[in-house]
């Protein structure tokens, strides 16, 4: 083996003052970081195979570990930075394509950090949300053009069918196989008892969880992992998956080390073969593939289900969303380049698509002016990080939005961007049992409810203070927002005035 | 200083309306009494007047009440108007000089009707190319302003106090079945006429008191269906509410109350089935025109007057009965100072509309 070039970008601190060799860090990681030596009876550790996930930090029982920058440099440059300098290395080490997890990490732009939101003083009232009805219920799917009333004049429901939520929040696309048994199961039990959805991802649904159909969208996606009509007619909507934020224009891989038991069962492949979403969806090379896509799920469901299309925001997404807007489609979900994934291919993460925000001020406006909002709701993912996320993106014209990474880390995740090395220490993305196992439902889906359930109450406080009780008149309500340092072209697309203005 | 449409101006205001449910025409006079006890409501910066029934020699034809800051831009918009209705009558709208008023800009009143083969071959129904005509006035044409534009009624508003805009238009010399009226306290001075209230469009007129904080949720939807926000008040965007669910999607008054007044989903949860589906419908198919925050409003069209609160009540309003009469206000003594004895008052709950409707044929 050759010269290691690269020196570990974490160190792991042990104050052996507060040590008691108890071997905990050694049995909770499963990337071999923590050794025992007896013959010292000393705790050792490779500072090399750390991802600073955190398991060891949470249980030490004396708080005798921490994770700290190594500190490490080299030369400073201002072009070439540790980062560049070491993927570089492992490139010419491996001849690999470089692989990372989670969403984009970069310094790009956060606008919803540099958009501000309103509050009532003198001419109108704030209203309290402990003293008053405030209303966070909303509605997903079409809105027909006109009224039918029958011949006594009593008006007909002839709504498409919709997804009616109590918060205006739902657990992304995640699939069973890039998350384990423990974390879907604590997401779907989460979803009911919220009163929102969870969403399987493209790997099927396990037999177990089909009792909560009500509250699950099933993903169809290019590779069509464990679709067939019992799936697509136990969830709550039909969500086709076009495009993820965090790889716009590639397909998926779950390796077959992953696609054991349950997983192969439920993906309905063989054990042990790779699963290998494609790029496109081979039988959607158009915008007229899509609708007859949209409408085979609406025949196979009886027309009963919404049906979703999710899209990465990528620089035409107006003009694909417009498309998807006449295609059929109740819900368009579009993912910003921020968003999560199990596995994605680094360049790609960190250098296709666009914003979250600029991609949703843009497809609401167009929508609108082309008259067509009412075809389709609005679904925006890619990393929403909070309340304040949540009522920007509704008062730029989201109806719901989509988190993954805060459920993700509600479960217990530390963003260690790691996924794809299959070892989660937290029990979340793995499929080895002695780690799955880590990841209490009970205790999860309770995690999943407080977050929620704390989201519900700042978004409350956000509308009562801006004098709105209910989301519906938030929706699109973008006198709400000012930006903060933003420039013209910034703030004429997200349609919003400067502060101060 | 930005003109009104050119920057959102939030006001207070005091909103008075009467009614003869018989159809009785009566006199201008009670409602500027009527409005003046609420002179502290306002500042000076706007107040205007709707008349229903006010031109029963013109009745068939749209009166189209125009402000222009110039000779020009009349001649310009005369020549529009000509290309597009037979102009029955025009004049200038009779005033009356007062220290009170100025700046006033040229009043002018037209009795049209749409030109027969101009409305065929624009495929539209009358009132939607009425519409559509006074649309393209007020954004086209700069310094011209269609304020009012129904049949037999009219608007009449300026910057001043109420009463004395009721005066410089001679309001007690017209005879019309209802009356509402609007003081303003706008907190900035845009100093222009066509920021006034009464807001119309064809036979509504809607005065309004109080702060939406749904506007631009309101604002964006209602652009999608063709209506122009140029005003970027709350009171334009509720006429357009109302028009739009009343003229073009044919709801009932009391279904306009449910979709912009919604009763709270609580609320409905605890309804009997058949109501409670029709208002689950409602909310959802009329989400974007739930109106939230603080509103009083006079809803006045060719069949009536509807007045509603917002569903917390967050502004005054007061609704007396008296024969015929039904009076509505901001403030009991508005009512008081016109019919001292009533049958009945009381202060509408939030979000219970409370409609009169007027017999025709009188």
């Amino acid at each position: 083996m050759g010269i290691n070039w690269i020196y570990p970008e974490h160190e792991v601190v042990r104050n052996r003052d507060r040590c008691i060799n108890c071997r905990v860090c050694e049995r909770q990681c499963a990337n071999e970081v923590h050794e025992y030596l007896s013959e010292h009876d000393k705790m050792v550790c490779d500072d090399a195979k750390c991802v600073n996930c955190h398991r060891c930090v949470s249980l030490c029982p004396t708080r005798a570990l921490k994770i700290i920058p190594s500190g490490n440099t080299y030369r400073p440059n201002s072009n070439w930075t540790n980062r560049t300098i070491n993927e570089l290395y492992r490139q010419a080490d491996t001849g690999g394509v470089l692989l990372s997890s989670m969403g984009c990490p970069q310094r790009y732009p956060v606008y919803f950090e540099k958009i501000l939101l309103n509050a009532s003083q003198v001419t109108n009232p704030s209203i309290d949300p402990l003293r008053e009805p405030m209303e966070s219920k909303v509605s997903l799917g079409a809105r027909p053009r006109d009224i039918q009333r029958d011949e006594n004049g009593r008006m007909i429901n002839n709504l498409p069918p919709q997804i009616s939520l109590s918060m205006p929040v739902m657990f992304s696309a995640m699939s069973y196989g890039s998350i384990s048994y423990n974390a879907h199961e604590s997401l779907a039990r989460a979803a009911q008892e919220l009163g929102i959805l969870y969403n399987t991802g493209e790997g099927g649904l396990h037999e177990d969880f089909y009792e909560y159909g009500a509250n699950t969208i099933v993903q169809v996606a290019s590779g069509r992992f464990g679709v067939h009509s019992a799936y697509l007619n136990s969830g709550a909507a039909i969500e086709i998956k076009m495009g993820q934020g965090a790889k716009p224009g590639i397909g998926g891989h779950l390796p077959g080390t992953k696609i054991v038991g349950d997983i192969s069962r439920t993906r309905m492949i063989p054990e042990g073969s790779d699963a290998i979403s494609p790029a496109p969806h081979h039988d959607i090379y158009s915008i007229e593939d899509l609708r007859q896509l949209v409408y085979s799920l609406k025949t196979v469901t009886g027309h009963k289900k919404p049906v979703i299309v999710k899209i990465a925001a990528v620089h035409n997404v107006t003009a694909i969303a417009s498309g998807i807007a006449r295609s059929g489609a109740d819900i368009i979900a579009i993912d910003g380049f921020r968003g999560g994934s199990g596995a994605t291919p680094t360049r790609i993460r960190d250098n296709v698509g666009i914003p979250i925000e600029l991609a949703l001020a843009s497809v609401d406006q167009r929508l609108r002016d082309e008259g067509i909002r009412d075809n389709v709701s609005i679904i925006v993912g890619g990393s929403i990080r909070s309340s304040a996320d949540v009522v920007k993106a509704v008062a730029l014209g989201a109806d719901c939005v989509y988190i993954g990474t805060s459920a993700l880390m509600a479960l217990g995740c530390h963003l260690c961007r790691s996924c794809h090395a299959g070892k989660c220490n937290w029990g979340i993305a793995t499929q080895e049992p002695q780690l799955t196992r880590r990841l209490n439902p009970d205790i999860g889906h309770r995690r999943l409810v407080n977050l929620m359930n704390a989201w519900r109450h700042e978004i409350k406080e956000m509308m009562g203070g801006m004098g709105i009780n209910s989301i519906e008149s938030l929706k699109g309500n973008r006198s709400m927002l000012r930006g903060i340092g933003l420039n013209e072209k910034e703030l004429e697309i997200l349609g919003i005035r400067h502060a101060g203005e | 200083m930005l003109r009104e449409g050119q920057v959102r101006i939030p006001s207070g205001c005091a909103i008075s309306g009467m009614i003869d449910k018989s159809g009785r025409r009566f006199c201008g006079e009670d409602i500027i009494k009527s409005i003046a006890v609420m002179h502290d409501r306002s500042n000076g910066l706007g107040g205007g007047f709707a008349a229903y029934g006010i031109y029963p020699q013109y009745k068939d034809y749209y009166a189209l009440h125009v402000f222009f800051d110039s000779t020009a831009v009349r001649r310009d918009c005369e020549a529009f108007f000509e290309r597009h209705f037979d102009i029955i009558n025009l004049s200038k709208i009779p005033t009356r000089k007062m220290k009170e008023i100025t700046d006033e800009p040229y009043i002018w009143r037209y009795f049209v009707t749409p030109l027969p083969s101009k409305l065929t071959d624009s495929q539209l129904d009358e009132r939607e190319f009425v519409a559509r005509c006074v649309f393209r006035v007020n954004t086209q044409y700069d310094g011209a302003y269609v304020f009012s534009s129904g049949k037999n009624m009219g608007v009449f508003k300026a910057v001043g106090f109420p009463e004395d805009v009721g005066r410089f238009y001679r309001l007690e010399e017209y005879e019309g079945w209802c009356f509402t009226a609007h003081g303003r306290y706008p907190t900035n001075t845009p100093g222009w006429w066509g920021g006034a209230h009464p807001f119309a469009l064809l036979d509504y007129a809607v005065v309004h008191n109080g702060e939406i904080s749904s506007y631009d949720a309101n604002r964006r939807a209602i652009e999608m269906y063709g209506y122009k926000c140029t005003l970027q008040t709350d009171t334009e965007v509720i006429t357009y509410i109302v028009d739009y669910l009343h003229r073009k999607k044919g709801l009932t008054l009391p279904e306009i109350s449910s979709v912009i007044a919604a009763p709270f989903w609580q609320t409905i949860q605890r309804m009997p089935q058949a109501e409670r589906e029709t208002l689950e419908y409602l909310r959802v198919m009329f989400a974007p025109q739930l109106i939230t925050g603080p509103f009083s409003i006079l809803v006045g069209h060719e069949g009536g007057l509807m007045a509603l609160n917002d569903r917390l009540k967050l502004r005054s309003m007061v609704v007396g009965e008296q024969g015929n009469m039904t009076y509505i206000a901001s403030e009991e003594a508005a009512i008081r100072v016109i019919a001292p004895q009533l049958e009945s008052v009381w202060a509408p709950k939030g979000g219970e509309p409370v409609i009169v409707e007027v017999e025709h044929g009188n």
